[in-house]
């Protein structure tokens, strides 16, 4: 903006027109046009400017998650070459099978997820999550021999403020957990927040899904259920209500519901 | 008024405060102070929006039309907030994941808004740069004195960095829940700006009622 009327003569159309008072109808219209014209130019170049680093750091970050869980990350590490190790199939959950018509690198779960052709709406849904998506993205870990290690699928449902996203690490017999980790959540700092706490992920790691007779029986509880201690995990001081939905959300995706047409897969070599 | 560039500067730390004196800006101040490295990239995000809100609409106040001015000082505003929100997502990611929706409230931040009504309107473009940034000083002052309160007793840590072992970790300490919750902050703020009125007593406001002596019956 130009401060033409501090000049003593305007000279010639648009000077008189910049000269005249902010307050005519043609100047408010004029102010009004320009400052909108010029920001949202501002705004939307910013915005395709910096979109392709944006989107490196939010598929990073999933990535560093991925790699958490697994228990391979190395932060001196490039995150995607070390994410490499890994690789991605489309699950159909219903069959436990891959879905060979999608291609991993092109599939997005959560738009999957909304769309009525690729989902399917709960009428007993205790994760909170409405609809489940038919296909998800799991991650393979495989050792050196080429067999199968782990296994990283994504979960999600509701806390207490909040959708919690992550993902569950298991071993090659279907059963074990690794680990369990939350990539996206709003829950209470210093309460529900905690489960991002490291001392209260590691209990997951060794903890059984299902007992002997294949009943799921893993559960977040403040005091440990009769079926043992090898499918307990202490529930968070302070956060009930994340804590059951962390539960809730382990026992769904584990369930029939989720992973375990995939699971059993597993556990018959199938994969 | 502040009559020097200095003036403008050092004025909003205590004699003028946004936060204490005005008592500007209360709400965000509330939520991004549990944790003292996202109290200060808001600090830094505040100080900026405002310096260069009330650069932009000093460098326009003749031409603002009257009627519409208030709108005018938001566009420019909320342009500025989505251009920080856009840096902020490209090069501190994991800042802005805590960050995201409080970013976009520092278009509703009154302090952004009251200055650029209350002096860039009036005064010359690098002046109202400066008192922008004086202003956003002032507010991160606050927002860092009460980080560092709720950040050290709530999680026994400054900038993330343990100093008080907590017990959830193994340590000593027992962390004080509350003050990691929004309403400690306004203890917080409360008790500073009973402070700053007990050491400049000028700031204290004048009773709008008297309490009277009544003769007993």
């Amino acid at each position: 903006m130009s401060e033409d009327n501090k000049k003593p003569e305007p000279k010639g159309a648009i000077g008189r027109f910049l000269a005249s008072p902010p307050d005519s109808v043609g100047k408010t219209l004029f102010t009004a046009v320009t400052v909108c014209l010029v920001a949202s130019m501002v705004v939307s170049a910013a915005a395709v400017a910096l979109r392709p680093t944006q989107e490196v750091n939010a598929l990073k970050d999933k990535r560093v998650n991925i790699l958490q869980v697994a228990g391979i990350y190395n932060p001196d590490e490039d995150v995607l070459e070390t994410f490499k190790a890994f690789e991605p199939h489309v699950l159909e959950l219903d069959t436990g099978e891959f879905a060979k018509q999608f291609d991993p690198a092109e599939f997005d779960d959560r738009a999957a997820a909304d769309d009525p052709n690729y989902s399917l709406a709960l009428a007993d849904d205790p994760a909170g999550i409405i609809r489940r998506g038919n296909f998800v993205t799991v991650y393979l870990l495989r050792d050196d021999a080429g067999d199968v290690d782990k296994v990283i699928m994504p979960i999600h449902g509701y806390g207490l403020w909040s959708t919690l996203y992550g993902f569950i690490a298991v071993e090659e017999n279907g059963n074990d957990i690794f680990g369990l980790q939350f990539y996206e959540h709003a829950e209470t700092p210093g309460l529900g927040a905690e489960v991002d706490n490291p001392r209260w992920k590691a209990q997951w790691n060794g903890k059984e899904l299902r007992d002997e007779s294949g009943v799921l029986q893993i559960n977040v509880a403040k005091s440990v259920s009769p079926a043992g201690k090898e499918h307990h995990i202490d529930a968070l001081a302070g956060a009930t209500l994340t804590s059951n939905g962390v539960d809730n959300l382990v026992r769904f995706w584990m369930g029939e519901e989720g992973y375990a047409p995939f699971l059993e897969n597993l556990k018959a070599g199938g994969v | 008024m502040p009559q020097t560039r200095r003036d403008m500067l050092i004025d909003p730390m205590v004699d003028n405060n946004p936060i204490t004196l005005q008592v500007l800006g209360i709400c965000s101040a509330l939520a991004v102070t549990s944790s003292l490295q996202v109290a200060l990239v808001m600090s830094i995000a505040v100080t900026l929006v405002t310096a260069f809100s009330s650069m932009f609409i000093s460098m326009m106040r003749n031409h603002i039309p009257g009627s519409i001015r208030i709108i005018v000082q938001m566009v420019v505003i909320a342009s500025l907030v989505i251009l920080v929100d856009q840096v902020l997502k490209a090069y501190a990611f994991e800042i802005s994941k805590t960050l995201s929706v409080f970013v976009g409230l520092i278009i509703t931040n009154c302090i952004v808004m009251g200055r650029a009504e209350a002096f860039a309107m009036k005064n010359p473009p690098i002046d109202s740069f400066i008192d922008g940034i004086g202003n956003g000083l002032g507010y991160g002052l606050i927002l860092m004195m009460v980080g560092v309160i709720r950040e050290l007793l709530g999680s026994g840590s400054l900038f993330g960095i343990t100093i008080l072992e907590t017990v959830n970790n193994g340590g000593w300490y027992v962390p004080n829940g509350l003050l990691l919750l929004p309403p400690s902050a306004f203890f917080i703020i409360g008790l500073i700006i009973w402070a700053f009125r007990a050491w400049k007593p000028d700031q204290v406001e004048e009773r709008e009622y008297k309490i009277q002596t009544v003769e007993a019956h």
